[in-house]
């Protein structure tokens, strides 16, 4: 299993790759981590006429705070690296419990943070995760301005996003959760590291009263894009969060979602994984949001 | 349409010029024009982790790395633990355990669990099933594998040589 | 009877060099001037071939060669068969349809080769596959079993008049009579799930032809080198001293790799000849799942015939086989599934009916179990359903019909894998059951753990399963002992190795019988340069035949060693005796020479000798078993189910089991944990699955599951019994498939009894959360 030929480039600056990346266009490829792209080089799968390896580009890997709160994350960050990372850790716990489940230790070492989000594998987390955490994605490129694409916006479909072919994602920022924000990660999957059946995490923010103030839940795995749901906001917001208001919501969720049948699980499991993994995700975001994270 | 590039790469301390094609993978590399063929490949898609090796410092599938990338930096292989006549300590515990078999899967699982025990000496029996998980064994069902890296904490933090 | 070194956990003498990286395995055989080679595989999985147009490829930079099916001429020739077809069993019928060296004609599963690129490389040479025109008329696929028995309508093979492979028929007793006098008759379907042997090494062949000695060498990952070495010469005209086969370090065997007739095997040694230059193929992962052959993928329709105290009084049982689109290992796998549905149990009647039905699938042969796991999984749902039939416990329903002791040795009435009838040798199965059942506190479990667990809203629950393992067939393996002129002892034998620990399992026998160290024992295996004879690894057979083999070899070479010192050192024979290392005078340990200085003496360069001395300190010997050598044993598991996503946790995993006198026992522990790591993969995880049209949807790790480290259960307890087989000197009974046998049906079990609150009904052998969630709505409640 070798991978064809390719033309090979690696820039030294952002600069350097957007100027390679508008010459190449259709033929060029981003070569981020490679734990997705190489593997589907090998099969043949893929076969990109030219790579652009991002891996020489220092600037591009930092986790630094914002102004308000947040962090921003350069889009060439070890997801391992952000997994670990203090200032991660204390702002975001719902990363690190994330990144547990993404593949193994060995994978998250090598494989990048912005990788994964522009990857937009249905089965992957990242971009589920980024679209929960409400993330800012910066999409450069040669001669056009810099712009700001919310992770929403940026997945369009599976393994589709807005990004060009003469794009590059530069930096992921993370708005910052307001105190008594809770967040929970819930997956089903065959084998620790495997893709999940379905999962889903949510992110609870509450007010003095333990009401819900926002609230944004994620469904993964049970549509051709992560679906962040709007059916939560409608049953929780301004409501104190009870286990019938979670059981309720995971039935609501149903009308969201839209699973398919494959060699792991039929549509039908899948759904009533998430019946059951939304309330248990709400439940212990509820939980982490009073004890104040 | 492939021209050649030329590279400068450490592997286990000796820094090797070569000229290589970009898709050369960095496990064929290391294997067939290095010679250093303690780094098994398993199945070229990243999952079974026999290519794991020591990429400055950070274990990673050299499978799924084109031998390219690797100018500038340091790799380290199984060759670099310890000889027939002098084992390092992790692989003298595999020995006394009998944590291995068939010894494919054991070079990627001594380089995933070189820096484990680096950053987890005293590592429970859980924390080391879940360390090894990314590697796959097929004739020992991991139980002396684990009992070794358990015996090899010991034998490391005690500096026993 | 344990020993010195025999019965003692010898640390392995293989490891210094497997762990420092330093092991030579097939990839890193480099020979200078070595060519590439790569496989275009069909991706049709049924499909008349109308051309395969190579010019291109021809043409690509770097490549040397192409060749067809076309280009082969006269060399290309099917098989031959590698086990014999199963005339020895009255009535059987069977067309024998052995594998092609390359398609011609038509294509019969998807992966199957249609042209071999041999180039510089072998990115070279997957690049010219892709200038590869490969014209065909696509035909539908034949893939249903049952269907394929009935439906003529599409044909694997359109020489027969149907897709049957082989139908055998073995009886004993009357089914029909037994069933008139039972109190109970249940009926079951099972399905028994495909599976991929998946050793951690692909497969690989490395062949050189020197055209100035005219000779041959091949390296290879292969199980059975003699075998190889054979056939290779058969085709290739040569005589058998012209081909040596050796076998490297190998990442696993576990049943695939002992075929001897792949596309490599056949073509690579006549490529290497015409070319004049050496070759190497190294398969890859994806056409080790497509085209390397797997096992299991039979569906049962089993009836038993009980009394109400749960006596069986018959058992009957109609399967189809799957044996893919061709049969090169004759009835092998399905032959095993028979005897072991009725080698645990007393059954007094049965009938017992294999169908076996070629498919547009990749070719089935074994894979650790071999058949045996099928046996044993829908014979202990049998007793499953029979004890919920019966309001019995599953316990004790398996210790009332139990073979006793008593009964051994026991003429099964089946015949086996080896064209002989089975005998049951030894054991005792219901002291395994009842050991295991101690072990994992079976009483305790039902009386306190489990209504405690219930009242928690938990659900767990246990299955508990017996099994037999037959082992060590025939038909014989050799070895030869010699003493070096340095004391050093080395033992050659045609039997190979694939990580199981012989060169230091082996060593311990003859150590011990020699009195020298284990380490200055140097076993030579697996290399038909050095010894000629020998069948392969395979059916769990090497301590016990190869075992045996070297046993004698060394009892012979200790008394030739006293005959010969007793003349040197001037005392009769039986004052001889052996210190480490040299050959003494009983109680005067001053009087003594060296074992290699002996060995120079038994080897004069001058002199007259005796007529009908042999030289050296050297012995052959060959051991033939008369049949399998029956393992037994029980295992239980405690599963604990999360009824909302299916998902589980095995939290106890017990296994006690009897495979004789034990040579090494860590190394003993290592076979059945890793035995037990793939019966636990094939009853959660693995699956083969190909698609309506035959197309492979598992042909990566990523779809084909293994069971990784947090899979296991946190230990595996294991017990031991042990009762020497009556049929070899050492008393040594296999044991390298029994871990694989029993998990699927104490899977099954346990999660029946931990749904408690439902009437599960489990039928197939390998399960996933999904499967058991369908298993779950489909069941009424209790």
């Amino acid at each position: 299993m070798k991978p064809a030929q390719f033309d090979y480039y690696a820039p030294a600056s952002i600069e350097e790759a957007l100027d390679k990346l508008a010459e190449l266009g259709y033929d060029g490829k981003v070569l981020a981590g490679g734990q997705s792209l190489v593997a589907a080089m090998n099969f043949r799968m893929a076969r990109p006429p030219a790579l652009v390896d991002l891996n020489n580009i220092p600037e591009l890997s930092y986790i630094k705070p914002t102004a308000d709160g947040g962090l921003a994350i350069g889009s060439m960050t070890r997801v391992y690296a952000v997994e670990h990372s203090p200032e991660v850790i204390k702002r975001f716990p719902l990363l690190p419990e994330v990144a547990h489940f993404i593949g193994h230790a060995q994978i998250r070492r090598r494989g990048s943070f912005g990788g994964a989000i522009a990857h937009a594998d249905p089965s992957g987390q990242l971009p589920g995760i980024a679209k929960v955490m409400n993330a800012n994605c910066l999409i450069r490129s040669k001669g056009k301005e810099d712009r700001w694409v919310n992770a929403s916006d940026l997945i369009i479909g599976p393994f589709m996003t807005v990004i060009e072919y003469e794009d590059l994602l530069t930096e992921v920022v993370l708005p910052p959760n307001p105190p008594r924000t809770g967040s929970s990660y819930q997956q089903v999957a065959r084998q620790n590291g495997g893709y999940a059946l379905a999962a889903t995490a949510s992110v609870l923010t509450l007010d003095e009263n333990n009401h819900c103030k926002s609230v944004r839940v994620i469904l993964m795995g049970v549509g051709e894009m992560p679906i962040l749901s709007n059916k939560v906001e409608e049953i929780l917001v301004g409501h104190e969060p009870t286990e019938e208001a979670f059981k309720e919501i995971g039935e609501a969720v149903q009308s969201e979602i839209d699973p398919a049948t494959d060699l792991n699980g039929t549509a039908e499991y899948r759904r009533d994984l998430i019946r059951v993994l939304v309330p248990r995700s709400l439940a212990l975001s509820f939980d982490r949001a009073k004890k104040g994270s | 349409m492939s021209q050649l590039f030329p590279i400068k790469v450490t592997v286990n301390g000796t820094v090797y010029e070569r000229e290589v094609e970009p898709r050369l993978l960095l496990s064929d590399f290391i294997r067939h024009d290095l010679g250093l063929f303690g780094t098994h490949v398993g199945c070229e898609h990243g999952m079974c982790g026999a290519c794991t090796i020591l990429f400055d410092g950070e274990p990673v599938r050299s499978c799924l790395i084109f031998a390219v990338q690797a100018t500038g930096h340091e790799i380290r292989t199984v060759e670099s633990l310890g000889s027939p006549e002098h084992l390092h300590p992790l692989q003298e515990a595999f020995h006394e355990k009998h944590g291995l078999q068939c010894g494919f899967c054991t070079p990627g699982i001594l380089m995933t669990v070189v820096p484990f025990l680096e950053q987890h000496p005293h590592p429970s029996e859980d924390e080391i099933r879940e360390a090894i998980d990314g590697n796959i064994c097929r004739c020992t069902g991991y139980e002396k594998i684990i009992e070794s890296v358990q015996a090899a904490s010991e034998k490391m933090s005690s500096g026993k040589q | 009877m344990a020993g010195k070194y025999f019965g003692q956990p010898v640390l392995r003498l293989e490891d210094k060099h497997l762990l420092t990286g330093r092991a030579k395995f097939v990839d890193d055989i480099v020979i200078p001037g070595m060519l590439h080679a790569a496989f275009l595989r069909s991706d049709y999985a049924h499909a008349i071939i109308k051309n395969i147009d190579v010019t291109e490829a021809r043409k690509h930079p770097g490549v040397v060669a192409v060749y067809t099916a076309e280009d082969l001429g006269d060399y290309w020739k099917v098989g031959p068969l590698q086990v014999p077809p199963p005339f020895a069993i009255k009535g059987a019928q069977f067309n024998a349809r052995p594998l092609p060296p390359i398609a011609k004609g038509k294509v019969r599963f998807s992966g199957e080769p249609i042209a071999i690129v041999i180039a510089e490389s072998r990115y070279i040479a997957e690049d010219a596959c892709e200038d590869i025109i490969f014209d065909a008329e696509p035909l539908p696929a034949v893939i249903d079993l049952e269907k394929a028995w009935e439906d003529t309508s599409v044909l694997v093979h359109d020489d027969l008049p149907s897709n049957m492979a082989a139908l055998v028929k073995q009886e004993a007793g009357d089914y029909e009579a037994a069933k008139k006098l039972a109190d109970v008759v249940i009926s079951k379907r099972f399905v028994a799930d495909h599976v991929a042997g998946a050793a951690m090494e692909n497969r690989g062949f490395v062949v050189n032809w020197d055209e100035r000695t005219q000779e041959m060498t091949v390296w290879s990952g292969t199980q059975a080198p003699l075998p190889l070495r054979s056939a290779i010469a058969g085709r290739m005209g040569l005589v058998e001293n012209q081909v040596r086969v050796i076998t490297p370090y190998i990442g696993g065997g576990f049943g695939p790799k002992v075929m001897t007739s792949q596309s490599d095997d056949v073509l690579l040694p006549w490529i290497a000849m015409k070319l004049n230059r050496p070759i190497k193929w190294i398969e890859d992962r994806r056409e080790n799942f497509l085209g390397t052959t797997s096992e299991r993928d039979q569906v049962h329709h089993c009836e038993m015939a009980l009394k109400k105290d749960g006596t069986i009084l018959g058992f009957k049982d109609v399967f189809y086989h799957n044996t893919g689109a061709y049969d090169p290992y004759g009835m092998t796998v399905p032959l095993n599934t028979q005897t072991h549905t009725v080698s645990n149990y007393r059954v007094p009647n049965f009938s017992t009916e294999i169908r076996m039905v070629f498919t547009n699938e990749m070719v089935v042969t074994p894979v650790r179990g071999a058949g045996r796991s099928e046996g044993v999984f829908v014979m202990e749902r049998m007793m499953d359903l029979a004890a919920k039939e019966l309001k019995m416990d599953p316990a004790e329903i398996r210790l009332k019909n139990l073979l006793k002791t008593e009964e051994f040795p026991l003429n099964t009435g089946v015949i086996g894998q080896d064209f002989v009838v089975g005998v049951l040798d030894s054991g005792d199965y219901k002291v395994n059951l009842e050991k295991c059942l101690e072990m994992v506190d079976y009483e305790k479990f039902r009386k306190e753990i489990q209504p405690k667990a219930r009242k928690e809203g938990k659900h767990l629950g246990i299955g508990v399963v017996a099994f037999t393992e037959g082992t060590a067939v025939g038909p014989y393996e050799g070895a030869r002992v010699t003493v070096g002129n340095n004391g050093k002892v080395s033992v050659s034998t045609g039997y190979s190795t694939q990580g199981q620990g012989h060169f230091t399992v082996f060593a311990q026998i003859v150590a011990e019988q020699l009195n020298v160290k284990v380490e200055d024992v140097r076993v030579i295996t697996g290399d038909t340069g050095h010894f000629h004879w020998g069948a392969g690894t395979f059916a769990s057979r090497g301590a016990t035949i190869a075992g045996s083999a070297i046993h004698s070899a060394s009892v012979m070479v200790r008394e030739k060693i006293f005959a010969t010192a007793s003349k040197f050192l001037e005392v009769p024979e039986d004052q001889v005796e052996l210190c480490e290392g040299s050959a003494c005078v009983k109680g005067h340990p001053e009087k003594f020479i060296s074992l290699g200085e002996l060995a120079g003496k038994a080897n004069p360069m001058r002199g007259a000798v005796e007529a009908d001395v042999k030289p050296g300190l050297e012995a052959t010997a060959y051991y033939a078993p008369p049949h399998c050598a029956t393992g037994s044993g029980a295992c239980a598991m405690i599963i604990d189910v999360d009824p909302e996503t299916m998902m589980i946790k095995i939290e106890r995993f017990v296994l006690v089991h009897d495979c004789g006198t034990v040579i090494n026992p860590l190394l003993l522990e290592g076979q059945i944990q890793g035995g037990v790591s793939m019966g636990i993969g094939n009853a959660f995880y693995e699956k083969i699955i190909y698609d309506d049209n035959g197309q492979l949807m598992t042909a990566s790790f990523m779809d084909y599951l293994m069971p990784q480290a947090t899979d296991m259960p946190k230990k595996m307890e294991i017990g031991h019994n042990v009762h020497p087989s009556p049929l070899n000197t050492l008393g040594i009974k296999g044991v390298g498939e029994a871990g694989a046998l029993p998990p699927s049906p104490a899977f099954c079990q346990a999660v029946e009894d931990a749904l408690y609150e439902y009437d599960l009904d489990i039928t197939e052998s390998n399960l996933n959360p999904c499967m058991l969630y369908e298993f779950r709505n489909k069941a009424t409640k209790r």
